[in-house]
């Protein structure tokens, strides 16, 4: 795994980790990793993982990641992690504003501007256990424990 | 990078850890387990881990393996807590196989401690991947290091050692439930280094590791069988044909559109073993071991048709030489046994043709209690938008293409979701929808009557035309029954598809009323194609044509006595026992051969609806893209969004275009053993040029459903058109006599008899007597009510299984 990390940029990362170097490697490089240049969340992975937020990764936060998104990690580490990146403006909530990037992304702007707004409403009404409008974590995880699929999508095998 | 695990693990690992001074600790295999740490086997499993080169970081999950094996039951709550089944899964698999290596002296002591112990090894592997294996074991080291520290600390006294029992076990539940906390990784770290340093230096040590080469060695079996199961299942699934571009169609299209293509697949497999069975056991042999073309009579082509018999045109028409030929019943011997194997020819044709219907009889039953087996377990519809939306997205996905697909894909699912949601909300006038409805079913009626009466006036008309010479009447006379069926056939499903608009249903139930009338437009043109040639002939006088073809029959034989007898000059013996005379096959007069002429009937009428099909794709839909999208630079109205625009894939035709066909080869396959074989070959041609034409021609339907339940319903008519399909095949069978002249069964008086000659003759004779027993109607009776009775009552049973089913369900929520 470290030498992934170092292989995107091999004269920045240091061999020899002794003294902790402080080392960052800028999102684009992250980014353009074959397992994460095709999916449509990885600036938001970055993001959440990074140690400032800004998507700059140290080798920690690399190994972080991949962990989390690795098979063996628990369902509610995986459920902790995957609200923080659906919550895109940081809120520890996951508003409709969030929903309707989330299915933008997905669909890369397919849908209509009515049929993106049912589908928020709609997973706002199924999800939504405290009746506040938005996801809060608990609504989330109680929502994505049950998913069949979620351990098996939310998965990165590096 | 598998490859340097070692240097990695050594580096980065040491220059971490520097600071705590665990440096250079590796894999000297100790007999000591501390408390179910197993440094020996850390040791062992060190080398398989950096042997495997397998690049996916499994380590955790090897650990995991490793660890939870020891545990047994701690380790079990432990992993179950955490919920992954895969993981349980393994544990599982690594208890049974570590239970033979474990002592029970160790386990008792602190189990749980243990358990929590090995969770702490596992957690560390999931935050740091290999890194931090190589910190446990250098860790574990150093336990198994401390552990000789607390032996000389035995002299403490009681209640100080349970106190930092206590106190050691808090760290080690610490330790246990870092994982779950989503803490940053420096944090993390820093806080199991602190836990661990304490545990460290407060276990005592106890105990032996056993069987460290076994263990080790079954560790990487384990391991290599976990592989090999999971790339068996990668081939098998690579195996499937055509997953990929069903795939492709189902992520542009919509389920319901792919849930054709996986028809027509599951179609080619059922085909692949029907015709499997009658080349294998019918044509083969008969080609191999029975008398060549040109020995018998029936096997030649007859002096007159000699001369075209190579043509082109011929062969199209299955005559000729393809007459004459394995590809048809006639060619057939009726020698008991052929070649130096004694295969019994006729048994074989018969019990093939009987075969082929049970078997498909069997295999569209059982798809579709497999198909209501999915269907009933699943339907969880809470949450289904939110899964669609957190869920859908395989991370996993690093090609460019596959990443497209999956956006339509997705993009579908959700319209399709978004179809559902729309229907569930629409507002309904119950009187207006009623009375539309009924409407619609009774326009739908007038036109099936209407179709119905124009076939039988077009038949009466050309049995007219027949009666005063065919010759007088152009091409559009002579084929005026088959035009008027196939204007018919194309263009009644439009008008249904236009009534149907009225009728307001949800689309998936539209198709199926769409489905149900084209079928039942067929069935009753068909009917009343039947009825009225019946009708001008009249039933009596269909008795009258079999008793003519029987005396003809007779007729024939007489003929060729005499023919004989002309070759012995003049005189006509009582019975020919003069030796027989040399003749050339070729001119020996022949029977008619009923049955060739039905197979070679069934077979024109598949390789034409074959034709049919393929030019329609390829004018309907090919000609009319390829005019949309080029005219429409210079034609008045916009042609992508007007009138003819780009067709819509359509899939109430194909589907019962497809089960009809099969009808046809279920029917026709008794009497030309080839028609599984060309049907082979019309499913392959077809699937590549229908999956071609519906990605270059075809756009998706406005809206998409998805097709849950469909698949069960083509099932269902198909068992229909089976059982319809297999009546006539029965009846000639039972109530037929066989042609004197031809196939295997020739001779005969009822093709039956095959299966009497055969127990008389190949059995022993108890088994004819038990046999006769058995079929006694005293014993078949009570047999068929015990069966009934049990289809009753596990009826009964599925019915309360699934009520409880879905009580339990509700008990969950």
């Amino acid at each position: 795994l470290f030498y992934r990390y170092r292989d995107l940029a091999p004269q920045l990362v240091p061999l020899d980790y002794t003294d902790k170097p402080d080392v960052t490697l800028p999102y684009e490089l992250i980014g353009s990793m074959p397992e994460l240049k095709d999916n449509p969340f990885r600036q938001r992975i970055a993001e959440v993982f990074s140690a400032n937020g800004d998507g700059n990764m140290t080798l920690d936060d690399f190994l972080d990641m991949f962990s989390v998104l690795s098979e063996m990690a628990p369902r509610d580490l995986k459920a902790y992690y995957a609200f923080k990146i659906y919550d895109f403006n940081n809120d520890d909530y996951i508003c409709k504003s969030d929903l309707e990037k989330t299915v933008n992304k997905l669909t890369r702007n397919e849908l209509t501007p009515e049929e993106v707004s049912l589908v928020c409403e709609k997973v706002i009404y199924e999800a939504d256990a405290d009746n506040d409008g938005k996801l809060s974590l608990e609504d989330f995880q109680h929502m994505i424990i049950r998913a069949p699929d979620f351990l098996s999508t939310f998965h990165i095998r590096i | 990078d598998g490859s340097d695990v070692n240097n990695e693990e050594g580096s980065a690992a040491e220059n971490e850890e520097s600071a705590k001074g665990r440096v250079g600790k590796r894999a000297t295999p100790r007999t000591r387990r501390g408390r179910g740490r197993g440094r020996v086997r850390h040791g062992g499993e060190e080398d398989e881990d950096e042997d495997d080169e397998d690049g996916t970081r499994r380590a955790g999950h090897r650990r995991n393996r490793n660890r939870r094996g020891r545990g047994r039951a701690a380790g079990n709550e432990g992993s179950d807590s955490e919920g992954d089944p895969a993981k349980a899964r393994k544990n599982q698999a690594n208890q049974k196989s570590k239970e033979g290596d474990e002592g029970e002296e160790d386990e008792k002591a602190d189990k749980s401690g243990k358990g929590k112990n090995e969770k702490k090894q596992d957690k560390k592997s999931d935050k740091k991947g290999k890194k931090e294996k190589a910190n446990k074991k250098k860790k574990d080291k150093k336990k198994s290091g401390s552990g000789s520290d607390s032996e000389s600390e035995e002299e403490m006294t009681e209640e100080e050692l349970a106190k930092l029992k206590e106190e050691v076990e808090e760290k080690k539940k610490l330790i246990a439930t870092l994982r779950n906390k989503p803490w940053k990784m420096k944090k993390k770290l820093s806080v199991l280094k602190e836990a661990q340093l304490f545990v460290d230096k407060f276990e005592g040590a106890l105990g032996k590791g056993k069987g460290k080469k076994f263990y080790a060695y079954k560790v990487m079996m384990t391991k290599k069988w976990m592989k090999f199961q999971r790339d068996f299942e990668n081939f098998k699934t690579a195996c499937i044909p055509w997953e990929m571009k069903i795939k492709e169609i189902e992520s542009h299209f919509g389920s319901s559109v792919a849930s054709y293509f996986i028809f027509l697949r599951w179609m080619y497999g059922v085909n692949m073993i029907l015709f499997g069975l009658t080349f294998g056991l019918v044509m083969v042999p008969e080609a191999l071991m029975g008398k060549p073309y040109g020995s018998l009579p029936r096997k030649t082509v007859p002096r007159a048709e000699e001369a075209t018999a190579m043509n082109f045109a011929t062969l199209y028409d299955f005559s000729g030489f393809a007459q004459y030929s394995v590809l048809f019943y006639g060619y057939y011997n009726n020698q008991r046994t052929i070649g130096w194997l004694k295969f019994r020819m006729p048994l074989s044709y018969f019990l093939v043709g009987v075969g082929t219907i049970g078997y498909s009889f069997m295999i569209v039953i059982r798809t579709m209690a497999k198909n209501a087996n999915d269907d009933g377990g699943g339907d969880d519809t809470s949450f289904n938008f939110s899964w669609k939306m957190f869920t859908s997205w395989d991370y996993l996905i690093g090609n460019p293409e596959t990443a497209d697909n999956k956006f339509a894909s997705i993009t579908t699912s959700f319209k399709e979701a978004i179809v559902e949601e729309q229907e569930s909300r629409k507002e309904e006038n119950i009187h207006l929808t009623r009375f539309l409805r009924v409407l619609a079913n009774f326009l739908a009626l007038c036109t099936l009557a209407g179709s119905g009466y124009l076939i039988f006036f077009v038949v009466r008309r050309s049995q007219k035309f027949a009666l005063e010479g065919l010759e007088n009447y152009g091409w559009w006379e002579r084929n005026e029954v088959n035009m008027v069926m196939s204007l018919l056939g194309m263009f009644c499903p439009t008008l249904f598809d236009v009534i149907s608009s009225l009728e307001n249903y949800h689309p998936r139930i539209a198709l199926r009323w769409q489905l149900g009338r084209i079928f039942a437009l067929f069935l009753g043109n068909l009917y009343t194609f039947i009825i009225a040639l019946m009708d001008e002939i009249n039933l009596k006088a269909s008795y009258l044509l079999l008793f003519i073809i029987l005396e003809e029959e007779k007729i024939v034989k007489y003929n060729m006595t005499i023919w004989e007898a002309s070759l012995y000059n003049g005189t006509i013996p009582e019975n020919s026992t003069a030796p027989p005379i040399q003749v050339d096959p070729a001119d020996v007069p022949r029977g008619p051969c009923w049955e060739t002429m039905v197979g070679q009937e069934f077979v024109r009428l598949t390789v034409s609806d074959t034709m049919t099909t393929y030019v329609t794709i390829l004018i309907g839909d090919f000609l009319r893209a390829v005019f949309v999208r080029f005219f429409n630079y210079c034609w008045c109205w916009d042609l992508e969004y007007g009138f003819p625009s780009y067709s819509e894939f359509d899939i109430s035709g194909n589907v019962l275009g497809l089960i009809f066909n099969q009808g046809m080869i279920w029917m026709g396959s008794f009497y030309a053993p080839c028609l599984p074989a060309i049907n082979v070959f019309r499913l392959h041609t077809s699937m590549y040029l229908q999956c071609w034409a519906v990605m270059c021609c075809n756009v998706p339907q406005e809206r998409v459903f998805k097709a849950s339940r469909s698949n069960n319903f083509y099932m269902a008519m198909l068992l229909f058109i089976l059982f319809l399909s297999t009546l006539p095949a029965v009846y000639t069978i039972v109530s037929i006599p066989p042609s004197f002249d031809c196939g295997p069964f020739s001779g005969k008086t009822r093709m039956f008899e095959v299966i009497s000659e055969t127990l008389e003759l190949d059995f022993p004779s108890w088994f004819g007597k038990v046999f006769g027993y058995a079929t006694n109607p005293g014993l078949v009776l009570p047999f068929i009510l015990l069966m009934v009775l049990s289809i009753y009552y596990l009826n009964a049973t599925s019915k309360s299984y699934k009520e409880a089913n879905l009580e339990l369900k509700k008990k969950l929520q």
